[in-house]
């Protein structure tokens, strides 16, 4: 069996899953956030269940609409807290204390290889970086799951993505990422899951797999995942002391098919409006003038990110009539950018840096787009009206992109800059 | 179980965005997030769905978040089923778990034209376009899929089962 096989069938208690099968599910870990939770809540308690199926193993984390931007997001985050408060759960992530949910999941520990976790939210496939089958489901499924800790899932089919090649900076795994969806597709890999493996996954940090799994769900895929490695357990064994157990796809393992990549000469990758698998080399759209620039999100809101963007923001200022956004990850990348004199160059290059949120990547608060503006945005999605009116226009590119393009105010090759060359 | 409706068309990858966009994600009440489904690509949706109708859209419906006020949206603005060519996974399960219909169906799009009048068999995964006298097969939902739509959503069906066990 596969990695993906391997791990659902462990939490279906069988020997053995295969593909289309559909099988009954015991979750490990739930997570819910601010947009979702409450209708999970909502749901939980129509189902009439007093108490969740385990305390510890459901993490709350307020990260949406924070802090409260109108009175109806105050009244959601009371929400939250009394829920957490009332079933007595551990690990409830208010503001200033944790983050973007899927940064702190991993942060704090809570995703161990091997398990089977369940989010409210559509980028907790993020977790496959570490060797976990994560997945996002909606509020109703997860108020089942609150109340019973299982949830049905079909098995889904594999496609193996095996990319060979050396990423080279100023290109980041953010491009190998739009690369990978621009020969997928937005659709092609509907209800199925994908591994990536091959010598450039291996070479990648944790962080930059992290961006990899994250965008596996706009390609309408169940899960990313990486079979865990030295790099995955070193990174996990600082974050928790809870045991787990190490599943790795096997060597019969089957898959639906197999895409070979190599990128030895991948250029920087941007997804044009309105569609994430629009996706051209930076250097066939420079050129187009934009009014905002956004580095953050689950996808690109890390240390690794930020460190890359003050590479080029140190000697540059952010282009007049431009607007740069900074929004650090979560408060454990934000102290550590703080300490390591990094939001010091954003602060001085003219950007705006912003607490910890999901703000301005979906359209929430904190950065929302007039009718005609452009926005270059380290983020997932560039759908239309995603991050404010639905006559703006968003494109997608990595950390060193989107920077260089803040400091000339067109979309600009972060080739062009000499200290990252 | 039957759904009547005339037909709204829309096209490929209509994602969560556009069906309710992020900004109105703190709205709780389902009758003012309808007001605001499919905003910002058919800001008139709300008044032509109030009379019930049936989306027609093509392949990967309801791609992007795992909002479920994205179904609500739909299902309350008027909606009563939603064919397409295929959906995005979170989009499906959220939908029947809130009690909306959806089928798949590779020909509806091309067969059918806005505003038509369609009556269509749940059960069978039958669509008849009343307008034109045209039978279309949809691929049939399993039997758990129909029985949760007929309970109203999966909240209900839960209930109901339990209800039956004692």
């Amino acid at each position: 069996m596969n990695i993906v096989e391997k791990i659902l069938a462990k939490s279906a208690g069988r020997e053995e899953v295969k593909p289309n099968e559909v099988i009954e599910a015991r979750v490990d870990v739930a997570m819910i956030n601010d947009i979702t939770g409450p209708l999970a809540i909502k749901a939980f308690k129509e189902i009439g269940v007093k108490r969740i199926w385990k305390n510890k193993r459901v993490i709350s984390i307020l990260d949406h609409q924070t802090p409260a931007n109108s009175i109806r997001a105050a009244e959601i985050h009371k929400t939250m807290r009394n829920f957490a408060k009332e079933q007595e759960t551990p690990h409830l992530y208010d503001i200033g204390h944790g983050g973007i949910c899927h940064q702190v999941m991993v942060e704090k520990g809570h995703v161990k290889p091997g398990e089977l976790i369940v989010g409210a939210d559509s980028h907790t496939c993020t977790y496959g970086a570490l060797g976990a089958f994560a997945t996002g489901i909606g509020s109703t499924d997860m108020g089942a799951v609150l109340a019973t800790g299982k949830i049905w899932l079909r098995v889904p089919s594999t496609i193996k993505i095996n990319v060979t090649g050396k990423i080279r900076e100023p290109t980041t795994p953010k491009d190998l990422t739009l690369y990978v969806i621009k020969k997928i597709k937005s659709d092609g890999a509907i209800y199925k899951a994908i591994e990536f493996t091959g010598p450039t996954i291996k070479e990648a940090s944790v962080s930059g797999r992290m961006t990899l799994c994250n965008m596996a769900i706009e390609m309408g895929a169940k899960t990313g995942i990486i079979s865990p490695d030295e790099k995955t357990l070193s990174y996990v064994k600082k974050r928790t002391h809870e045991n787990f157990k190490t599943i790795i796809s096997g060597p019969d393992a089957k898959y639906e098919r197999e895409v070979r990549l190599n990128i030895d000469n991948l250029k920087p990758q941007i997804a044009c409006p309105n569609s994430v698998d629009n996706v051209r080399e930076v250097e066939e759209v420079e050129g187009v003038k934009i009014d905002q620039a956004f580095i953050g999100s689950c996808t690109n809101g890390r240390l690794e990110d930020l460190q890359l963007a003050a590479k080029i923001l140190r000697k540059r200022r952010v282009k007049r009539g431009v607007r740069l956004l900074i929004t650090p990850a979560s408060q454990e990348v934000f102290l550590k950018a703080l300490r390591s004199g990094l939001l010091e160059v954003f602060v001085k290059a003219g950007a705006c840096v912003c607490n910890p949120t999901c703000g301005a990547c979906f359209g929430g608060h904190l950065g929302l787009l007039a009718p005609g503006e452009v926005c270059i945005s380290t983020s997932n999605r560039n759908f239309m009206g995603r991050m404010g009116s639905p006559d703006a226009k968003i494109y997608l590119a990595s950390p060193a992109t989107v920077a260089a393009s803040s400091t000339t105010g067109e979309i600009t090759d972060p080739r062009r800059v000499e200290e990252i060359r | 179980m039957k759904v009547t409706g005339r037909a709204v068309i829309f096209g490929d990858n209509i994602n969560t965005d556009l069906i309710i966009p992020g900004r109105y994600l703190t709205l709780t009440d389902p009758h003012e997030l309808a007001r605001h489904a499919m905003e910002p690509i058919d800001p008139k949706f709300p008044q032509k769905a109030r009379e019930g109708v049936v989306i027609i859209a093509g392949k990967n419906f309801g791609c992007g978040s795992s909002r479920e006020q994205a179904p609500i949206a739909l299902k309350h603005a008027g909606a009563r089923c939603i064919i397409a060519k295929s959906f995005a996974r979170i989009f499906y399960r959220n939908a029947i778990n809130i009690g909306l219909p959806v089928l798949e169906s590779r020909k509806a799009s091309e067969k059918i034209g806005e505003g038509e009048l369609l009556e269509i068999d749940l059960e069978e995964g039958v669509i008849l376009n009343k307008d034109k006298n045209q039978v279309i097969h949809a691929d049939k939902l399993p039997r758990l899929i129909l029985e949760i739509i007929r309970d109203g959503g999966l909240i209900s069906h839960l209930k109901r089962r339990r209800k039956d066990e004692v």
